[in-house]
């Protein structure tokens, strides 16, 4: 069993977000990086598959060359190959990324199943997954809570919630499915995992930028309303001050 | 503009996140231009349903929309999309920002090539090109809304999703329903391959994403057991138990009670967050519950600028004690 999984390099933003004064990024001079949650699950199903099916699997990023720390860490939970698209200056639309990664794939082959993260953390723009699938004429299912594939019939099944109901949706292998936070709880790196993921080779590769028609302007912060909480006291003495806000907002009668 | 609205429905009718949509649509199309829905439906649209359904949409100002036979298989639905835009002449393609909105929107995107973009809740129409490409300016959600983006989508027919808890909706009554028009959507092989096989069963207990009473626990609880009183006290409260990622990555809770960008965004009344720091992807889950109140042993954790009130001190002892007195009043 062949798997590919795509993870993107995303800044690890805690309780607030700096940007930088020209409005066209994050300020990352004080922070770490980090896959999305999505990927992460994403990572760990595919290692998982190739435990219980023998194979391998190739982790795969599209930007800087300081994303090999994202291939790197995958490999320390059980990737084996690593691929690095490497970008400069321009940043890549989801159309640019997913051609990318197609022409990426398509040199490689022999792969059974694509995963990707439902949605990437930072843009948020729910596709590039879907895009890959319809270039390489694939079949794929999002969002995906709960996969199960059966190499013999080589066939998956992939569930998810929606609106409370559950939803399956049968695919023929090799297909291409997108994943969400929750399908599994991905484990933590064991040291000869690190150790391999010092060594890993990382095969590089400059794909072509194009223009996607979408392009970014400015980023800004949303216009939150910022408060200072009303402290009612500290400890148990707060209690019945407590009580008080719940009676007041209706909620103990 | 002619704007071309995917129209979500269930039982109770149409969903509010498309009505929602329509505010949008309706801003995107002008004063000039029309909307033009769009309904999926398992089976043929009749009574009783397409009452209320073209009653609805009359308000929302759309005067006709077509109706699909169809269950939900993502590609067949970008697919009739597809067509009838085509048809149309559609300028624009618009869905709400949902599960489904934004694979329908992605397969649309992929089907034709043209750009999509998800999550916006602004725009206004940009210059056209000597080419006859139509450019609009798109405001749209990163980070799950905790940064904003003004972009520049340019195509031939833009599509885009509408994040549609940013978008006040605005009502434009037609005075008259709807007129539902039957659309026989011409498939090609394999589009209908990929379809949900879908479970009627729904969850016991009081959802996450309805709860009117959200009491969340975040690492500060500091064990397992530490959620019993969280899960007394929702229950005293008639609300659910949230969590933050801290909890779930643990194993503490399961990943289905997870509030914020990886996991469910919850609407309450009172949001209480016990022990949480208050990350804005936590925060992207719970923004905008009416009341927040924060228990935290760190006064100055970043939650306190979005709480509205706050105890000073360990869940541990604070919540027990709050059981308590609620317990005696009764
Ligand atoms: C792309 C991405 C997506 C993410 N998605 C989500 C998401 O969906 N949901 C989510 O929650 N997080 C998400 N995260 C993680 C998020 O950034 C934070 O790491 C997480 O929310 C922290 O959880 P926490 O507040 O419980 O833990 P911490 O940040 O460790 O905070 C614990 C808090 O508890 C307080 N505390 C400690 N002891 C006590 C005590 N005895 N009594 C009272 N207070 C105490 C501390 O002062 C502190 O404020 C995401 C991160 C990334 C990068
Ligand atoms: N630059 C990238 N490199 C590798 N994979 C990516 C990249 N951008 C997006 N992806 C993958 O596509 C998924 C959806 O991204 P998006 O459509 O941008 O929201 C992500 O979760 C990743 O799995």
């Amino acid at each position: 069993m062949e798997v590919i999984v795509c993870v993107k390099r995303v800044p690890m933003v805690g309780g607030r977000i700096v940007l930088t004064p020209d409005g066209q990024r994050i300020d990352t001079k004080l922070l770490g990086f980090t896959v999305s949650p999505h990927e992460e699950c994403a990572v760990e199903e595919a290692v998982r598959l190739v435990e219980a099916n023998g194979g391998a699997v190739t982790v795969l990023t599209l930007g800087p060359p300081e994303a090999e720390e994202q291939l790197r860490d995958a490999v320390a939970l059980g990737a084996s190959k690593c691929v690095l698209l490497e970008t400069g200056e321009r940043e890549f639309g989801p159309i640019a990324t997913a051609e990318a990664i197609v022409a990426a794939v398509r040199e490689r082959g022999g792969y059974d199943l694509l995963l990707f993260g439902n949605e990437a953390a930072d843009t948020g723009d729910f596709q590039v997954g879907i895009r890959v699938a319809h270039m390489l004429g694939l079949p794929v299912a999002t969002g995906i809570k709960s996969l199960e594939v059966d190499p013999g019939s080589r066939r998956a099944k992939a569930r998810r919630q929606y609106r409370g109901a559950e939803e399956l949706f049968e695919l023929p292998l090799p297909a291409v499915v997108t994943v969400k936070e929750g399908i599994n709880l991905p484990r933590y790196p064991s040291l000869p995992g690190r150790i391999r993921a010092k060594k890993a080779a990382v095969e590089t590769s400059t794909p072509v930028w194009r223009d996607d028609g979408l392009s970014k302007r400015e980023l800004s912060l949303p216009e939150v309303e910022r408060r200072h909480a009303e402290v009612l006291g500290q400890g148990k003495e707060a209690v019945p001050a407590l009580v008080s806000v719940l009676e007041s907002i209706g909620l103990l009668t | 503009m002619r704007v071309l609205l995917t129209i979500e429905h269930d039982v109770d009718g149409v969903l509010d996140s498309s009505l929602r949509a329509a505010t949008l649509a309706r801003e995107l199309s002008g004063s000039e231009g029309e909307v033009v829905g769009c309904l999926f439906a398992r089976g043929p649209v009749a009574e009783p349903v397409a009452e209320p359904v073209a009653a609805a949409l009359g308000e929302q100002g759309i005067s006709r929309c077509f109706t699909v036979e169809l269950p939900y298989a993502p590609v067949a639905w970008a697919r009739s999309l597809a067509a009838i835009g085509a048809e149309l002449g559609a300028d624009a393609v618009v869905a709400a920002a949902t599960d489904r909105g934004n694979e329908v929107m992605a397969h649309l995107g992929a089907i034709t090539g043209y750009p999509m973009a998800a999550n916006c809740f602004a725009c206004e129409e940009g210059e056209t090109a000597a080419t006859g490409v139509m450019s609009l300016l798109v405001t749209r959600q990163r980070w799950a809304g905790s940064l904003v983006e003004s972009a520049n989508l340019a195509a031939d027919r833009l599509l885009l999703t509408v994040a549609t808890d940013a978008v006040q909706p605005v009502p434009s009554d037609l005075g008259r329903p709807a007129e539902l028009v039957v659309f026989d959507p011409p498939l090609e092989e394999g589009d209908a391959d990929i379809v949900a096989i879908e479970s009627q069963e729904e969850s016991g207990g009081v959802s996450l994403a309805s709860a009117r009473v959200v009491v969340s626990g975040g690492r500060g609880v500091g064990s397992p057991e530490g959620f019993a009183v969280l899960e007394e006290l929702a229950s005293l409260l008639g609300g659910a138990v949230g969590v933050s990622r801290a909890v779930t990555s643990l194993g503490w809770r399961p990943h289905s009670e997870q509030v914020g960008q990886t996991g469910t965004r919850v609407t309450p009344d009172l949001y209480m967050a016990c022990g949480i720091s208050g990350a804005i992807q936590h925060l992207a889950g719970c923004q905008s519950a009416k009341t927040m109140i924060a228990i935290n042993t760190d006064g100055d954790a970043p939650i306190m600028t979005r709480a509205d009130y706050a105890v000073i001190g360990d869940v541990g002892e604070v919540l027990p004690a709050l059981v308590e007195a609620i317990k005696a009043r009764s």
